[in-house]
């Protein structure tokens, strides 16, 4: 069954590129929005439109039911959930699904397993994709902890069962750190969760994060090749690149058919991401979980494979089935993404809310703006940080660096501050430029350059 | 006795509680100093603790729990 009218529930910079992406397919779009987003871009551009609550994202983008009454109001025969907010909540999948409607996305099946650690990490061992080393449950015992690290070897984290965000993690380095970590790990757990249940997980240093983009049908799957996004800071992505600079062939050939093994594993649909750390200097991968939805950075893929993801993604959830061949997808060039944020990198990246009093969009061969901007446009101060993705597209990476200097340069956000000078920053350095970092990269070079100015 | 407001410093969400299941910081007719939290602001997903700024006793909330307010919004009134 063909869609008619797509109904998105999102906002930003993701509901105006699900908007184009239905209008290019001759598909009606309904946005739904929050009393705050009620003059953005997205409402703009959208056919329909429906307030759906007030600024808070709980009682707006998060209101299951105040969504389902949107689409049943508007007419609307399908929901795309974009990234964040929804996307990944099998409750919400399930419920779309019961309404007659039809999610934009993969099963709540789908969604429920990759969303369960212990059960992605099962999926994964039994179709064959690596995994950081580690006991499989919890340990309770520090004699089968013990057991266990001298299987996997040094450095290993030590973690909480109970715990979460980093807290009750210890790192160690030798069998004697071991020995008189894991009673302290285990009697603060159960002080701090009433739970001394440990996992230990092996410490894989250095490592970079290298993602894989699947497209599957509920029967077929194919990859579009991987995405580097070792470039973070606080878990939070901040440049993105298609191709890897670091991959070998042989090394991403097996990346990329893991990839595919697990999709299939577990008949997946529409567009995911299996993200894994990538040991450069061993060649070895492994999973770390599946993102079972749009991600921020998939323009990259785009570039240098001409696959529109979003089209697809909505094509497949119409009910047709995967129109793209595995030895079809190509990968030309090199592309690079970054992540144009209202915050403020002179003052420790502060949240920068406000009005955009001037606004100068780069353009040319090779560029690309993804955003929620326009000249007099009032960022709200209620959701994430992110206005828009600059995106380049050259014959080769040296090249997409240029082209990516020239593009910052000619991007002009005036009246609140963004992240610009951090790219600019970046693309300067000589370690970026060689492609020389991981994920633990970022943070300190940002602490050794803390006189980067304010960009408006 | 003089009557002042405290304002809020940013735009965003006014919370009342360091977390949803922890109690108030601060309760209506409590004594209040300079440094005390009053309340957080979340901005952009970013947390930012409100403090009193005056030493007194809080008369009542003119913001509520999870409030989207503006910057310079006043959030309390207190007697100093």
């Amino acid at each position: 069954m063909a869609i008619k009218k797509l109904l998105i529930a999102n906002r930003g910079e993701i509901a105006v590129r699900i908007n184009r992406a239905a209008r290019e397919l001759g598909i009606g779009t309904v946005q739904v929005y929050s009393k705050a987003d009620k003059d953005s871009l997205a409402v703009k551009l959208a056919d329909e439109s429906v307030e759906i609550g007030p600024p808070q994202a709980s009682k707006s983008y998060l209101d299951q039911t105040k969504i389902l009454a949107a689409a049943e109001s508007t007419g609307a025969d399908a929901i795309h959930p974009g990234y964040g907010f929804l996307a990944e909540n099998a409750e919400f999948a399930a419920a779309v699904e019961a309404a007659g409607l039809i999610f934009v996305g993969p099963t709540a099946e789908s969604i429920r397993l990759m969303g369960d650690k212990v059960a992605a990490r099962e999926a994964a061992a039994s179709a064959g994709v690596p995994t950081v080393p580690g006991s499989e449950g919890r340990l309770e015992s520090p004699e089968a902890a013990f057991a266990l690290v001298e299987k996997t070897g040094f450095p290993v984290m030590i973690k909480a069962a109970a715990g979460g965000g980093g807290r009750g993690i210890r790192i160690a380095r030798t069998a004697e750190e071991f020995h008189h970590l894991m009673p302290q790990a285990q009697a603060e757990a159960l002080a701090a969760f009433g739970d001394g249940g440990l996992y230990v997980e092996k410490l894989v240093e250095g490592a970079r994060h290298i993602e894989v983009q699947v497209l599957g049908d509920g029967k077929d799957v194919i990859h579009c090749f991987e995405r580097e996004c070792s470039l973070q800071r606080r878990r939070q992505k901040v440049w993105e690149e298609a191709p890897s600079p670091s991959l070998t062939p042989a090394v991403r050939e097996q990346l990329c058919a893991s990839a595919v093994a697990l999709a299939k594993a577990v008949n997946y649909r529409g567009a995911g991401t299996l993200e894994y750390l990538y040991d450069d200097r061993t060649g070895e991968f492994y999973f770390l979980e599946m993102n079972t939805r749009i991600q921020v950075e998939h323009p990259v893929t785009e570039m240098v494979t001409g696959i529109d993801l979003v089209r697809e993604m909505i094509r497949i959830a119409g009910g047709e089935p995967l129109r793209i061949r595995q030895d079809e997808v190509r990968v030309s060039g090199h592309s690079i993404e970054v992540r144009i944020n209202a915050e403020d990198p002179a003052k420790n990246f502060m949240p920068s809310p406000g009005t955009i009093s001037a606004l100068a969009v780069p353009d040319g061969e090779g560029v690309r703006f993804d955003s929620m901007l326009y000249a007099g446009y009032t960022v709200p101060p209620f959701y994430d940080s992110l206005l828009g993705k600059l995106i380049v597209h050259a014959e080769d990476r040296a090249s997409a660096i240029r082209r990516l200097e020239g593009a910052l340069a000619e991007l002009t956000i005036e009246g609140l501050a963004t992240t610009k000078s951090l790219h600019q920053a970046l693309a300067r350095d000589p370690d970026v430029r060689a492609g020389h970092f991981h994920t633990a990269w970022l943070e300190p070079w940002l602490a050794s350059h803390t006189k980067a100015t304010p960009s408006t | 006795m003089t009557t002042q407001q405290i304002f809020s410093p940013l735009p965003g969400i006014f919370y009342r509680k360091p977390a949803p299941d922890k109690p108030e910081y601060k309760s209506d007719g409590d004594v209040i100093t300079e440094d005390d939290t009053i309340g957080l602001i979340e901005v952009m997903k970013s947390f930012n603790e409100v403090k009193a700024g005056a030493a007194g006793k809080i008369l009542r909330f003119l913001a509520e729990n999870e409030e989207a307010v503006m910057a310079g919004q006043p959030i309390a009134e207190i007697d100093v």
